[in-house]
């Protein structure tokens, strides 16, 4: 018997322990072969964004009298924690719908990881923790470019990449647990692009403060991860006037959406799987 | 490990009264089996019959409704992840990553048994050998032809060196000559002394594979042997497969009647269980019928099934 076991290619331990990393290690590296257009998307986008808004709207609003509305910092300073706390939503986003799918219903991919000592819930936090690492690639690129631009102050890097790190997670957390429960596409990412994410785009006080909006239109902010994340970022970026409690509420909108978003993956992945 | 008394071979598998239930449809309906280490172990029957389901509670990852199961003496409702660290699983349809080549798709599957990278590099080269894939190996799965495909996802399934490999319809969508290189590497693996657990809807799979398999027809077991044993008990030595057309069959077997030691009469033909195939042809012909066409074989595992369930494993 102890012979038996001394002949096993398979580490028991070390096969059940990180099959969350290994699933991660698995994705990035396919994500290699498309590593060009990751870079490319990265950083063509916030370029993009700065010249048409930064020298364009920017120009317009910095030009009147921005001190009465965004409390005297440049526009580009003001949209920026908004803007990345899109991008690192746009960037988890990718790698938690595309690959769950792929992994449920078109290649099947999870089946066969299932098959291996990797657990379903292992699977879904390997997905969470790739999310997570694209996010946090692409807020970096767009940090550089916005540092490049002279846009935002060194000092502001680090509370810019933790507030839209933090709408990352609350919005990957939500669509994983949304997207886990897919049978089919059925032009289900189109709707989600059309019907949540650009009402998001808009309404979430992302180019001008959520105040201005009629009241009834408010809520719509409100209920948005990115509304919560971009305040947030801009109390912390460059000194927004912010309520200490209303800090406290944007930090546990995003956070609970991540603990609860998982909260509900977890089962559905053991689920599926078991089928 | 639990070893049988009468038999002294180690059980790796065992199932008693495994059940399995989806809602109102019961896939597997109380079954009973052992698989013993180093043999090949078939699960035939026809689509339906309740083999995929069974292959999904041994492969650790489907739980069953009730009934005990116990792989590699251990229990697959709580130690699925340890179970299935030695188990090679190769699945209906492979689940290879397209994006990837041959050689990454043995490698990143390696990882996830936590295999390192330097034994990895070595166990593939082992691996592209035997499943004759070395001139595909940077080949990307798209390009690969069926045949190949299987073979990939066969050594995808032996990347962590498994007790227990488990073939779920294997040659299922492959020509004819690609199902034989695979018969043939399979063959390989049983030498070896692996342990096979197969699926597959194909009598002459299960008599070239199989050393014992269990018959199912509607998530239960029919009849459990070696293909010999199976066709000795509910089969005769050979068979005539005599063909009147299909109006007259029914005519014909009337006459036929106390010919041989049993009749089965098929919307297209008409089978004679007998020991001696030939001396029973001359004795139809004697009497005066004259099939369009006349066969005689030995008996197989489809006659079985037939007898068993009085359906055709293929319809």
């Amino acid at each position: 018997m102890a012979e038996e076991i001394a002949k096993r290619a398979v580490d028991d331990q070390k096969a059940i322990r990180f099959g969350a990393l290994r699933v991660a290690e698995y994705r990035f590296f396919s994500m290699i072969k498309w590593m060009g257009s990751v870079i490319a998307y990265g950083l063509g986008n916030p370029i993009l964004y700065l010249v048409s808004v930064g020298l364009g709207i920017g120009a317009l609003v910095d030009a009147g009298n921005p001190d009465a509305a965004l409390g005297g910092v440049s526009y580009l300073q003001f949209v920026a924690p908004a803007l990345l706390a899109s991008a690192a939503i746009q960037g988890v986003m990718d790698e938690v719908t595309f690959p769950t799918m792929d992994g449920f219903v078109w290649d099947k991919l999870f089946f066969a990881i299932n098959a291996t000592s990797v657990s379903a819930r292992q699977i879904a936090d390997g997905v969470m923790i790739v999310a997570l690492g694209r996010g946090l690639f692409t807020v970096v690129m767009y940090v550089a470019v916005l540092l490049a631009f002279g846009a935002i102050p060194w000092a502001s890097v680090l509370p810019l990449v933790f507030t839209s790190m933090l709408a990352g997670w609350g919005m990957a957390s939500v669509m994983l647990a949304i997207t886990a429960r897919l049978e089919n596409d059925e032009g289900y990412f189109a709707i989600i692009g059309r019907f949540v994410i650009a009402p998001m785009f808009l309404f979430s006080g992302t180019f001008y403060p959520l105040e201005l909006m009629p009241i009834y239109l408010q809520p719509i902010g409100w209920i948005s991860p990115l509304w919560h994340a971009t305040q947030l970022g801009r109390a912390l970026s460059y000194g927004m006037p912010l309520e200490l409690w209303l800090g406290v509420v944007h930090v546990l909108f995003l956070a609970v959406l991540g603990v609860l978003g998982m909260r509900f993956t977890y089962p559905k992945f053991e689920e599926r799987l078991s089928r | 490990m639990v070893r049988t008394k009468a038999s002294n071979r180690e059980v790796v598998i065992s199932a008693k009264n495994l059940r399995k239930q989806y809602k109102d449809f019961v896939a597997v309906d109380g079954i009973d089996f052992e698989v013993y280490r180093g043999e090949a172990f078939g699960l035939l029957g026809p689509n339906g019959a309740g083999k995929s389901t069974t292959m999904k509670m041994i492969s650790s990852v489907s739980q069953r409704s009730s009934g005990d199961l116990a792989i590699l003496g251990k229990e697959p409702n709580t130690q699925g992840p340890e179970i299935r660290a030695h188990l090679g699983v190769v699945p209906q349809k492979d689940m290879l990553d397209r994006e990837l080549t041959a050689w990454e798709n043995l490698f990143t599957y390696g990882r996830y048994f936590g295999l390192s990278r330097a034994w990895l590099k070595n166990k593939i080269e082992e691996l592209l050998d035997f499943a004759q894939l070395q001139e595909k190996r940077k080949e990307k799965v798209e390009g690969l032809s069926g045949g190949m495909q299987r073979r990939l996802a066969i050594a995808r399934g032996l990347i962590n060196e498994p007790e227990i490999v488990l073939l779920d319809e294997p040659t299922t969508g492959l020509d004819p000559q690609a199902r034989h290189i695979l018969w043939d590497r399979l063959f390989r693996l049983k030498e070896e002394g692996v342990t096979l657990v197969i699926t597959t809807h194909y009598m002459d799979e299960a008599e070239q594979l199989c050393d014992r398999l269990v018959v199912m027809d509607k998530g239960k077991i029919m009849a459990e042997g070696s293909p010999a044993e199976l066709i000795k008990k509910y089969s005769s030595k050979e068979v005539v497969e005599l063909r009147f057309g299909t109006d007259k069959n029914e005519e014909a077997a009337k006459a036929l009647k106390g010919f041989g030691d049993r009749l089965e009469v098929l919307p297209d033909r008409i089978l004679i269980y007998s020991k001696n195939g030939e001396e029973l042809l001359a004795k139809v012909i004697d009497k005066g019928l004259h099939p369009i066409t006349s066969l005689v074989r030995r008996s197989s595992l489809e006659d079985v099934f037939l007898r068993l369930t009085g359906r055709s494993l293929v319809e």
